[in-house]
């Protein structure tokens, strides 16, 4: 088990809102979240969770107004990322922390070839030349699996694939060997067969680069199969953080166990796929007390008002639930 | 290898238009009732007179024969005599073209280098002065006719300062208010297309990842956006470039050049059938050449249009 000052990234207490008129929605109440290196840290959670607030605050491209931090620090190798100008704040974006989106047709620019797109981070963060730029550009397309001939250096995004265009942006995300990446759902607008791939390849560069990773879905299945540490969101709050065996052998949270039951199983073929009734609630409307009771089969009186504290840090294991561990029949 | 057949593709596509622009205007003089050899010949003529006028003029043969008469003229850039003044209609043409031409070119320039970066500070510092200040140039351009601005920029600064000449097109100076008066309106319409496009590129996916990657603002915008905003732009820029190569007719009137405005225009006056119709055919050769060279253009800047 690391100890907790080896964390390479750390969020605490992280508070943000969004004002829109008279009307101000808390996206994060207060999230607490450390990375470490060599690890990839699966955030769970719905649409409107509060998970891609999470990785823009620690990315520091968190739109202001409307946006606004409310409470909280990111540290970074010791260094309070919240504090930084934009100027000092350029000088880790995309070189110690580079971030995948979720769809690369979008996320890449139509009118630069690929080549363009990686050297000009190569150029502006490394003081690379031209030519030491396209070969690093060459050795990156060869490490995410676009050949080594650096053929793909030359094509715009339009003339590849949908896993090529995926492999493209990691290339460029990983080029000046960021010591954290965070992918933003990189798999979801993948086939399937092309996401197994994706996570493959995230893992490799994982352990080659020594990376700490953030790794965002709003999918439990894929989570399982990447991540190393898993944490749940649930309306701008962590329910449920654990490493991953910990987790899915032994879910705290009831909302983590919804979440599992609605993995689609081969095992359960035939029978109707569990939901979670209800939705994630706007960020403007969060229910008092815990978050999730009006969805929660455990619900009482005191989940209405009292909001539960994450416990059980110690043990690498927390949850935020006043019945953690209690079961009922799903 | 694209950019080859993209070319190809247009050339054929420039070809096409042409062909059926030339057959357009071959029946449609056709179909203007009044035979073109009575009018020449006037009414007290003989009937021998009008056959001669008819055989000159080719209208004596069978419309087919007519058809492929008139296709290969325009292969050979020939249309014929004027039928007032005798003259190749070709040559009329090209002695009044490149005062059109530089008209044109200084019309559009005004566009290209006040109206873009105008229109693209505005959609960077969106409700600024800028802004602003671009929004009130665009109405105005809009909204101000070509021939008063014309007339009020001869008062002023022909008249009652007397910086630029009143009238003729012999040096640079000559050109510079029609430029002006025709330049203001264009330049109003590809401002407010080029804050438009910036504005919606601005608001792209691309543009957080290029920020993600930690580029300076001056690059996003600059680089990565601007690239994407010009498309539209170069597209409205080519075809407003090629209404002006058709002539300024209200412009060339007030500031009394001879441009193809008015060669036209008198061609229209005087029923000259050949001048009109070799007229149009040139303006629609040029516009489609204009068309054809933004689409160039546009396929080097964004290479995705080769291949839909």
């Amino acid at each position: 088990m690391m100890a907790e000052n080896q964390a390479l990234l750390k969020v605490e207490n992280l508070g943000v809102c969004f004002t829109h008129g008279a009307m101000k929605a808390h996206a994060l109440r207060g999230i607490d979240l450390s990375f470490y290196r060599e690890e990839i840290h699966g955030l769970v959670g719905e649409s409107g969770s509060g998970k891609t607030v999470t990785s823009t605050c620690i990315i520091g491209l968190l739109p202001s107004p409307p946006g606004e931090y409310t409470s909280g620090r990111i540290l970074f190798d010791g260094v309070d990322l919240l504090g930084l100008s934009q100027a000092e704040m350029r000088t880790y974006r995309g070189r110690k922390i580079a971030m995948v989106f979720q769809e690369p047709s979008k996320y890449l620019n139509p009118a630069f070839k690929i080549g363009e797109q990686i050297t000009e981070m190569l150029k502006l963060h490394l003081d690379m030349n031209k030519e030491q730029a396209r070969q690093r550009a060459i050795e990156l397309l060869g490490l995410v699996g676009l050949g080594k001939d650096g053929r793909v250096l030359d094509s715009y995004p339009h003339e590849l694939s949908g896993g090529m265009k995926q492999r493209a942006m990691i290339a460029i995300a990983i080029s000046c060997n960021p010591e954290f990446l965070i992918a933003d759902e990189p798999t979801t607008a993948l086939d399937v067969t092309l996401q197994l791939q994706i996570l493959r390849l995230i893992k490799k560069l994982k352990d080659l680069l020594g990376m700490g990773v953030l790794f965002i879905s709003h999918d439990l299945g894929v989570v399982k199969e990447v991540a190393d540490r898993v944490s749940v969101i649930y309306a701008g709050r962590i329910v449920e953080s654990s490493t991953k065996g910990m987790l899915f052998e032994n879910p705290l949270h009831p909302y983590t166990k919804l979440l599992m039951a609605s993995i689609p199983d081969a095992r359960k073929r035939g029978q109707r796929l569990a939901t979670i009734p209800g939705r994630v609630p706007d960020a403007d409307a969060t229910p008092s007390g815990c978050a999730f009771h009006p969805r929660c089969p455990l619900a009482d009186e005191r989940c209405k008002t009292e909001n539960p504290e994450l416990k059980g840090k110690e043990n690498g294991h927390a949850a935020a639930c006043h019945h953690a561990g209690e079961s009922w029949n799903i | 290898m694209d950019l080859v057949r993209f070319f190809v593709k247009r050339f054929l596509r420039l070809l096409l238009t042409v062909l059926i622009i030339s057959t357009l205007i071959f029946f449609v003089i056709r179909i203007i009732p009044g035979d073109p050899a009575l009018i020449i010949a006037g009414v007290d003529a003989s009937a021998e007179d009008i056959q001669i006028i008819r055989e000159k003029l080719g209208t004596d043969r069978s419309l087919p024969m007519q058809y492929l008469a008139w296709l290969y003229s325009i292969i050979r850039f020939d249309f014929g005599n004027s039928m007032i003044s005798g003259e190749s209609v070709t040559k009329l043409i090209f002695e009044r073209f490149p005062l059109t031409l530089t008209l044109a070119l200084m019309g559009i320039s005004i566009g290209i280098l006040v109206a873009i970066p105008l229109g693209v500070m505005s959609a960077v510092k969106r409700w600024s002065l800028w802004d602003y200040f671009g929004l009130v140039f665009s109405q105005a351009g809009m909204a101000i006719p070509s021939f008063w601005l014309g007339m009020v920029l001869l008062l002023l600064f022909a008249v009652k300062i007397p910086i630029f000449p009143l009238f003729g097109s012999e040096t640079f100076a000559h050109y510079i208010l029609p430029a002006l008066s025709l330049g203001f309106g264009r330049a109003a319409v590809i401002l407010r297309l080029a804050r438009a496009s910036m504005v919606e590129e601005l608001s792209k996916e691309y543009v957080i990842t290029a920020r993600a990657k930690g580029l300076t603002e001056t690059m996003v915008k600059y680089k990565h956006a601007l690239k994407n905003a010009l498309l539209p732009v170069i597209t409205i820029t080519g075809i407003e470039l090629g209404y002006m190569l058709g002539g300024a007719i209200i412009i060339e009137q007030v500031f009394s050049l001879p441009g193809l405005g008015r060669l036209f225009l008198f061609g229209i006056y005087q029923r000259d059938f050949t001048l009109i119709q070799g007229g149009v055919v040139f303006v629609a050769i040029v516009f489609s050449m204009i068309n054809f060279l933004a689409d160039i253009l546009y396929s080097v800047v964004n290479p995705k249009i080769r291949v839909e």
